[in-house]
Protein backbone atom coordinates (compact mmCIF):
# COMPACT_ATOMS: atom_id res chain seq x y z
CA UNK A 1 0.00 0.00 0.00
CA UNK A 2 2.24 2.37 0.75
CA UNK A 3 4.08 1.45 -1.95
CA UNK A 4 1.66 2.35 -4.13
CA UNK A 5 1.18 5.44 -2.75
CA UNK A 6 4.44 6.42 -3.04
CA UNK A 7 4.98 6.23 -6.50
CA UNK A 8 1.35 8.06 -7.30
CA UNK A 9 3.24 11.39 -4.76
CA UNK A 10 6.59 10.24 -6.95
CA UNK A 11 4.42 10.65 -10.26
CA UNK A 12 2.70 14.15 -8.79
CA UNK A 13 6.33 14.71 -7.59
CA UNK A 14 8.18 14.53 -11.22
CA UNK A 15 5.19 16.20 -12.93
CA UNK A 16 5.08 19.33 -11.22
CA UNK A 17 9.06 19.41 -11.32
CA UNK A 18 9.00 19.19 -15.10
CA UNK A 19 5.93 21.49 -15.38
CA UNK A 20 7.74 24.24 -13.51
CA UNK A 21 10.74 23.95 -15.45
CA UNK A 22 9.18 23.21 -18.89
CA UNK A 23 6.03 25.51 -18.64
CA UNK A 24 6.57 28.99 -20.72
CA UNK A 25 3.39 30.86 -18.91
CA UNK A 26 5.01 31.81 -15.10
CA UNK A 27 1.58 31.55 -13.76
CA UNK A 28 1.01 27.40 -15.23
CA UNK A 29 4.59 26.92 -13.59
CA UNK A 30 3.40 28.28 -10.48
CA UNK A 31 0.07 26.16 -10.51
CA UNK A 32 2.95 23.12 -11.47
CA UNK A 33 4.94 23.71 -8.33
CA UNK A 34 1.61 23.90 -6.11
CA UNK A 35 0.92 20.60 -7.65
CA UNK A 36 4.73 19.67 -6.62
CA UNK A 37 4.14 21.12 -3.37
CA UNK A 38 1.08 19.15 -2.39
CA UNK A 39 3.01 15.75 -4.06
CA UNK A 40 5.45 15.95 -1.84
CA UNK A 41 3.25 16.09 1.34
CA UNK A 42 1.97 13.07 0.37
CA UNK A 43 5.51 11.68 0.63
CA UNK A 44 6.29 13.78 3.85
CA UNK A 45 3.16 12.05 5.66
CA UNK A 46 4.91 8.26 4.15
CA UNK A 47 7.85 9.70 5.71
CA UNK A 48 6.44 9.88 9.63
CA UNK A 49 6.62 13.65 9.26
CA UNK A 50 3.37 14.41 10.08
CA UNK A 51 3.66 18.18 11.38
CA UNK A 52 6.34 18.94 8.53
CA UNK A 53 4.10 17.98 5.67
CA UNK A 54 0.85 19.67 7.32
CA UNK A 55 3.19 22.91 7.46
CA UNK A 56 4.40 22.31 3.54
CA UNK A 57 0.66 22.59 2.29
CA UNK A 58 -0.36 25.12 4.69
CA UNK A 59 2.48 27.61 4.60
CA UNK A 60 4.44 26.66 1.38
CA UNK A 61 1.54 25.46 -0.91
CA UNK A 62 -0.95 28.52 0.66
CA UNK A 63 0.26 31.44 1.82
CA UNK A 64 3.69 31.14 -0.60
CA UNK A 65 1.92 30.60 -3.19
CA UNK A 66 -0.55 33.35 -2.77
CA UNK A 67 2.28 35.13 -2.88
CA UNK A 68 3.32 34.13 -6.10
CA UNK A 69 0.14 34.24 -8.01
CA UNK A 70 -0.16 37.77 -6.66
CA UNK A 71 3.34 38.90 -8.26
CA UNK A 72 2.97 37.04 -10.90
CA UNK A 73 -0.64 38.93 -11.48
CA UNK A 74 1.32 42.20 -10.70
CA UNK A 75 3.90 41.82 -13.15
CA UNK A 76 2.25 39.76 -15.95
CA UNK A 77 3.79 36.92 -17.20
CA UNK A 78 5.46 37.94 -20.11
CA UNK A 79 9.03 37.45 -19.44
CA UNK A 80 9.44 34.14 -21.80
CA UNK A 81 7.03 34.99 -24.58
CA UNK A 82 10.08 34.95 -27.21
CA UNK A 83 11.04 31.80 -26.36
CA UNK A 84 9.01 28.34 -27.94
CA UNK A 85 6.61 27.02 -25.38
CA UNK A 86 6.91 23.27 -26.73
CA UNK A 87 9.05 20.36 -25.18
CA UNK A 88 11.05 19.57 -28.29
CA UNK A 89 11.85 22.65 -29.44
CA UNK A 90 12.50 23.99 -26.45
CA UNK A 91 16.51 22.08 -26.77
CA UNK A 92 16.13 23.75 -30.20
CA UNK A 93 15.75 27.11 -28.75
CA UNK A 94 15.89 30.74 -30.56
CA UNK A 95 19.15 31.50 -31.78
CA UNK A 96 22.94 29.14 -31.75
CA UNK A 97 23.97 30.85 -28.20
CA UNK A 98 20.36 29.82 -26.77
CA UNK A 99 20.46 26.49 -27.98
CA UNK A 100 24.23 26.23 -26.82
CA UNK A 101 23.02 27.40 -23.13
CA UNK A 102 20.30 24.57 -22.99
CA UNK A 103 22.60 21.69 -24.06
CA UNK A 104 24.94 22.66 -21.86
CA UNK A 105 22.37 23.41 -18.83
CA UNK A 106 21.22 19.58 -20.04
CA UNK A 107 24.73 18.15 -20.15
CA UNK A 108 25.15 19.77 -16.75
CA UNK A 109 22.12 18.28 -14.99
CA UNK A 110 23.07 14.73 -16.35
CA UNK A 111 26.27 15.00 -14.65
CA UNK A 112 25.33 16.78 -11.71
CA UNK A 113 22.55 13.58 -11.41
CA UNK A 114 24.99 10.91 -12.23
CA UNK A 115 27.46 12.99 -9.43
CA UNK A 116 23.99 13.11 -6.74
CA UNK A 117 23.23 9.70 -7.72
CA UNK A 118 26.42 8.04 -6.54
CA UNK A 119 26.73 10.09 -3.81
CA UNK A 120 23.59 9.35 -2.04
CA UNK A 121 23.05 5.53 -3.48
CA UNK A 122 26.52 4.27 -4.02
CA UNK A 123 28.18 5.32 -0.70
CA UNK A 124 28.81 2.56 2.32
CA UNK A 125 25.75 3.60 3.41
CA UNK A 126 25.42 0.16 5.08
CA UNK A 127 21.24 0.30 6.11
CA UNK A 128 20.16 2.81 3.63
CA UNK A 129 18.19 -0.61 2.52
CA UNK A 130 16.12 -0.72 5.46
CA UNK A 131 12.72 1.11 6.39
CA UNK A 132 13.78 3.27 9.22
CA UNK A 133 11.63 3.87 12.05
CA UNK A 134 8.47 2.09 13.06
CA UNK A 135 4.91 3.59 12.82
CA UNK A 136 3.89 3.72 17.05
CA UNK A 137 0.52 5.56 17.31
CA UNK A 138 0.39 7.59 19.98
CA UNK A 139 0.59 11.77 21.21
CA UNK A 140 4.25 11.49 20.99
CA UNK A 141 4.95 9.64 18.20
CA UNK A 142 7.72 10.19 16.38
CA UNK A 143 6.67 13.49 13.91
CA UNK A 144 3.87 14.42 15.77
CA UNK A 145 3.26 18.33 16.33
CA UNK A 146 3.87 17.47 20.00
CA UNK A 147 7.65 15.67 18.96
CA UNK A 148 8.61 18.53 16.76
CA UNK A 149 7.07 21.28 19.43
CA UNK A 150 8.70 19.90 22.03
CA UNK A 151 12.05 19.38 19.66
CA UNK A 152 11.48 23.07 18.71
CA UNK A 153 11.57 24.41 22.23
CA UNK A 154 14.48 22.09 24.16
CA UNK A 155 17.03 21.07 21.84
CA UNK A 156 16.71 23.66 19.39
CA UNK A 157 15.80 26.59 20.77
CA UNK A 158 18.13 28.39 19.15
CA UNK A 159 16.96 27.83 15.65
CA UNK A 160 13.79 28.64 16.47
CA UNK A 161 14.39 31.89 17.70
CA UNK A 162 17.34 32.90 14.90
CA UNK A 163 14.28 31.43 12.18
CA UNK A 164 12.18 33.86 13.48
CA UNK A 165 14.46 36.86 12.77
CA UNK A 166 15.47 35.95 9.61
CA UNK A 167 11.55 36.23 8.60
CA UNK A 168 11.63 39.33 10.51
CA UNK A 169 14.54 40.45 8.40
CA UNK A 170 13.08 39.02 5.02
CA UNK A 171 9.71 40.94 5.43
CA UNK A 172 11.49 44.27 6.32
CA UNK A 173 14.18 43.88 3.05
CA UNK A 174 10.67 43.34 0.92
CA UNK A 175 9.01 45.94 1.89
CA UNK A 176 12.64 48.32 1.94
CA UNK A 177 12.84 46.75 -2.14
CA UNK A 178 9.48 47.00 -2.89
CA UNK A 179 8.75 50.17 -1.59
CA UNK A 180 7.00 52.98 -3.98
CA UNK A 181 10.02 55.97 -4.11
CA UNK A 182 9.40 59.11 -4.19
CA UNK A 183 11.18 62.07 -5.83
CA UNK A 184 10.15 62.03 -9.61
CA UNK A 185 6.75 63.73 -9.55
CA UNK A 186 7.90 66.53 -7.24
CA UNK A 187 4.26 67.76 -6.50
CA UNK A 188 4.10 65.85 -3.31
CA UNK A 189 7.47 67.02 -1.65
CA UNK A 190 7.54 66.91 2.05
CA UNK A 191 8.73 70.59 3.51
CA UNK A 192 7.96 70.19 7.02
CA UNK A 193 10.59 69.08 9.29
CA UNK A 194 10.05 66.10 12.13
CA UNK A 195 12.28 65.95 14.52
CA UNK A 196 13.05 62.23 13.13
CA UNK A 197 14.89 63.33 10.48
CA UNK A 198 17.62 64.57 12.36
CA UNK A 199 17.98 61.07 13.18
CA UNK A 200 17.67 59.30 9.82
CA UNK A 201 17.81 60.73 6.10
CA UNK A 202 15.00 61.10 4.02
CA UNK A 203 13.28 58.68 2.19
CA UNK A 204 15.67 55.66 3.65
CA UNK A 205 12.92 53.17 3.80
CA UNK A 206 10.61 53.34 6.61
CA UNK A 207 7.29 50.96 6.78
CA UNK A 208 5.34 54.52 6.34
CA UNK A 209 6.97 55.58 3.61
CA UNK A 210 6.56 51.60 2.17
CA UNK A 211 3.01 51.99 2.13
CA UNK A 212 2.94 55.32 0.76
CA UNK A 213 2.75 57.67 3.91
CA UNK A 214 5.08 59.96 4.98
CA UNK A 215 6.40 60.29 8.14
CA UNK B 1 9.40 1.35 0.68
CA UNK B 2 13.38 1.60 1.45
CA UNK B 3 14.85 5.00 2.01
CA UNK B 4 16.62 4.87 -0.99
CA UNK B 5 14.08 5.44 -3.50
CA UNK B 6 13.46 8.97 -1.61
CA UNK B 7 16.51 9.87 -2.18
CA UNK B 8 16.91 8.96 -5.63
CA UNK B 9 13.56 10.70 -6.13
CA UNK B 10 14.68 14.21 -3.86
CA UNK B 11 18.49 13.56 -6.63
CA UNK B 12 15.89 14.12 -9.52
CA UNK B 13 13.78 16.99 -8.14
CA UNK B 14 17.32 18.99 -7.34
CA UNK B 15 18.70 18.18 -10.59
CA UNK B 16 15.28 19.21 -12.62
CA UNK B 17 15.58 22.79 -10.51
CA UNK B 18 19.15 23.02 -11.45
CA UNK B 19 18.44 22.69 -15.14
CA UNK B 20 15.85 24.94 -14.82
CA UNK B 21 17.90 27.68 -12.67
CA UNK B 22 20.21 27.68 -15.88
CA UNK B 23 18.16 27.38 -18.85
CA UNK B 24 15.15 30.19 -17.68
CA UNK B 25 15.41 33.40 -17.72
CA UNK B 26 12.62 34.75 -16.10
CA UNK B 27 13.22 35.83 -12.76
CA UNK B 28 10.31 34.77 -11.30
CA UNK B 29 10.55 31.31 -12.73
CA UNK B 30 14.15 30.70 -11.61
CA UNK B 31 13.03 31.84 -8.35
CA UNK B 32 10.80 28.49 -8.51
CA UNK B 33 13.30 26.67 -9.70
CA UNK B 34 15.22 27.50 -6.69
CA UNK B 35 12.57 26.69 -4.71
CA UNK B 36 12.32 22.83 -6.24
CA UNK B 37 16.11 22.65 -5.34
CA UNK B 38 15.14 23.52 -1.96
CA UNK B 39 12.61 20.93 -1.82
CA UNK B 40 14.78 18.60 -3.31
CA UNK B 41 17.58 18.85 -0.27
CA UNK B 42 14.03 18.87 1.83
CA UNK B 43 12.80 15.55 0.91
CA UNK B 44 16.30 14.06 1.72
CA UNK B 45 16.62 15.84 5.17
CA UNK B 46 13.01 14.31 5.99
CA UNK B 47 13.82 10.74 4.90
CA UNK B 48 17.75 10.84 6.51
CA UNK B 49 14.96 11.93 9.56
CA UNK B 50 12.73 8.70 9.05
CA UNK B 51 15.93 6.44 8.75
CA UNK B 52 17.65 7.25 11.89
CA UNK B 53 14.56 7.75 13.85
CA UNK B 54 15.94 11.45 14.71
CA UNK B 55 14.02 14.39 14.71
CA UNK B 56 16.75 16.72 13.82
CA UNK B 57 16.11 16.37 10.62
CA UNK B 58 12.57 17.66 10.65
CA UNK B 59 13.55 20.33 12.56
CA UNK B 60 16.17 21.46 9.40
CA UNK B 61 13.34 20.80 6.71
CA UNK B 62 11.30 23.29 8.91
CA UNK B 63 14.02 25.88 9.03
CA UNK B 64 14.60 25.05 5.28
CA UNK B 65 11.41 26.08 4.88
CA UNK B 66 11.36 29.26 6.08
CA UNK B 67 14.58 29.87 4.53
CA UNK B 68 12.75 29.35 1.32
CA UNK B 69 9.89 31.36 1.93
CA UNK B 70 12.49 34.34 3.00
CA UNK B 71 13.92 33.98 0.40
CA UNK B 72 11.08 34.11 -1.87
CA UNK B 73 9.82 37.65 0.22
CA UNK B 74 12.95 39.39 -0.82
CA UNK B 75 12.93 37.86 -4.35
CA UNK B 76 9.33 38.57 -5.00
CA UNK B 77 10.35 42.41 -3.75
CA UNK B 78 13.23 42.41 -6.28
CA UNK B 79 11.09 41.42 -9.02
CA UNK B 80 8.38 43.72 -8.54
CA UNK B 81 11.01 46.86 -7.92
CA UNK B 82 12.44 45.78 -11.64
CA UNK B 83 9.08 45.65 -12.71
CA UNK B 84 8.20 49.06 -11.27
CA UNK B 85 11.37 50.69 -12.90
CA UNK B 86 9.89 48.98 -16.21
CA UNK B 87 13.33 46.73 -16.38
CA UNK B 88 12.69 43.95 -18.64
CA UNK B 89 11.74 40.90 -16.69
CA UNK B 90 15.19 38.83 -18.27
CA UNK B 91 18.24 38.09 -16.33
CA UNK B 92 20.13 38.10 -19.70
CA UNK B 93 19.24 41.56 -20.04
CA UNK B 94 19.93 42.96 -16.59
CA UNK B 95 23.64 42.96 -17.23
CA UNK B 96 24.14 46.41 -16.13
CA UNK B 97 26.68 45.26 -13.31
CA UNK B 98 28.68 43.25 -16.10
CA UNK B 99 32.08 45.18 -15.88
Amino acid sequence: MSAVLFFIAAAGVLAGAVGVVVLRDPFYCVLALVGHLLSLAVLFLLLRAEFVAAVQVLVYAGAVMVLYVFVVAYVGGEGDRSEIGQLGERLGGAGPVASGLRLGGAVLGGALLVELLIALLGTGLEAIGKKGAPYSPGPHAFGTPAYVGELLLTRFLVVFEVTSFLLLVAAVGAVVLARRRRGLGGQDERDVLTPLDLLRPRDTGTMAEGVGKHS
Amino acid sequence: MTIAWYLALSAIVFVLGAVGVITRRNPLVILLCLELMLNGGNLALIAFSRHFANGAGQIFGLAVMAVAASEVCVGLGLVVAINRRSLPLDVDRLSELRG
